[in-house]
């Protein structure tokens, strides 16, 4: 009885990071792609060419600190690309990418960012469909 | 008790740590070495280097007599070229009037207002960078040299906990890209491994000398996280760890930097 109930507590862990490998709509409307573009290649607003590159040829210096962003839509479904947006921590704790909808948890944010998630909804909602449309 | 501790754990572990990179051969390098070749010539060349015009008037106001007391810094330390011979790479350190860990910069502070009798110079003036510089540049080549301390000891330690904790609506620490990224590219920069060997630095970006904490700050208000103020302690329990880490490492002041 002990024993099975210590392989239950194993693997609750698993059970509860494969209910929350993906996320619905945060807006129930779809996204726009061309929006979303606009945002990622936005160094102030997405910030996203600062880690990762994109294909985005107009602009330079990409980074590589993360993966590229091209064939995001074949690796993964919308609904997992947007909870990999809302706050990636849920899948790997020690993940470098910022929590783009999230506002608990944080430390010592500047006072002008207080209470604000890096992107609204719609701006989630647009880089995910953005994302989703990179097929390979 | 529990500081001295944890200060002595932490000792253990950074002697360990350095025991073990030497043996597995230092990977450790200067952010000089992840320039390219057009800027290590700019820092490399006296006559190109900018942070050398700080350093010609950080030299005039060597032997400059200021404060109630008449004196100059040369009235007591003589010829910087022989007395602050390798000062710069043991920074901070703590202050024999005080008791009190400082910087560079605030025992520099501490000669003007203790035996100068002069008012403390302004954080990040010309004249403070100058001066900085200056000694600095007397400690070119020479290997960083923190004291051994315990009061620095628990500095070190809490600038250890700075480092790694994630900070800023970004949620990133120092740590995340100096220690776990270094090399990589964060836009079109490389991420350089931080350590403090070209400190006060003549940054590109800036267009301008500018110290150690100044570069704190830039990356701390990267991360979208208040920054702390100028005279915060924060800074020089960082600055303590960074020297710290970056131990042995010669000092290759003042650097240029983009």
């Amino acid at each position: 009885m002990k024993r099975m109930l210590c392989a239950l507590l194993l693997l609750l862990p698993g059970l509860a990071s494969a209910q929350q490998d993906s996320m619905p709509s945060l807006t129930g409307k779809p996204g726009d792609p061309t929006r979303g573009r606009a945002i990622v290649a936005n160094r102030s607003v997405g910030l996203c060419l600062l880690c990762h590159s994109a294909p985005i040829p107009e602009e330079r210096f990409q980074g590589n600190l993360a993966p590229n962003l091209a064939g995001s839509g074949s690796r993964a479904t919308p609904d997992q690309l947007r909870l990999r947006v809302v706050d990636a921590a849920r899948l790997n704790p020690d993940t470098i990418m910022p929590p783009y909808y999230r506002v608990d948890g944080l430390t010592r944010v500047a006072r002008n960012f207080q209470g604000k998630t890096i992107l609204t909804a719609g701006q989630i909602e647009d880089v995910v469909a953005y994302l989703a449309s990179l097929k390979e | 008790m529990r500081s001295l501790r944890l200060a002595a754990v932490l000792l253990a572990v950074f002697t360990g740590s350095l025991a073990l990179a030497l043996a597995q051969g230092d990977s450790r390098h200067s952010g000089y070495q992840d320039m390219g070749p057009a800027l290590r010539k700019m820092q490399d060349d006296d006559t190109a280097n900018p942070a050398m015009l700080f350093v010609q008037s950080g030299e005039a106001l060597w032997s400059q007599k200021a404060g109630a007391a008449g004196k100059s810094c040369a009235d007591c330390h003589q010829h910087a070229t022989v007395s602050m011979k390798g000062v710069a790479a043991r920074y901070p350190a703590v202050a024999g009037e005080t008791g009190e860990p400082v910087d560079l910069e605030g025992r520099i502070n501490l000669c003007r207002t203790n035996h100068q009798q002069a008012p403390a110079l302004a954080t990040e003036s010309d004249e403070l960078l100058g001066l900085s510089a200056y000694v600095a540049l007397q400690s070119r080549g020479q290997p960083i040299a923190p004291p051994n301390d315990v009061q620095l000891a628990a500095l070190r330690a809490k600038g250890a906990e700075i480092f790694r904790q994630r900070q800023g609506q970004l949620n990133l620490s120092c740590a995340n890209c100096h220690d776990d990224n270094p090399g990589k590219k964060l836009a079109g920069a490389t991420i350089p491994q931080g350590h403090p060997t070209g400190y006060p630095i003549y940054r590109l970006e800036w267009q301008a000398l500018g110290s150690l904490k100044r570069r704190l700050r830039n990356c701390v208000v990267g991360t979208r996280a208040e920054a702390w103020p100028f005279d915060a302690a924060e800074y020089l329990a960082l600055e303590s760890y960074l020297m710290e880490r970056a131990r042995g490492m010669a000092m290759d002041a003042p650097g240029v930097r983009p």
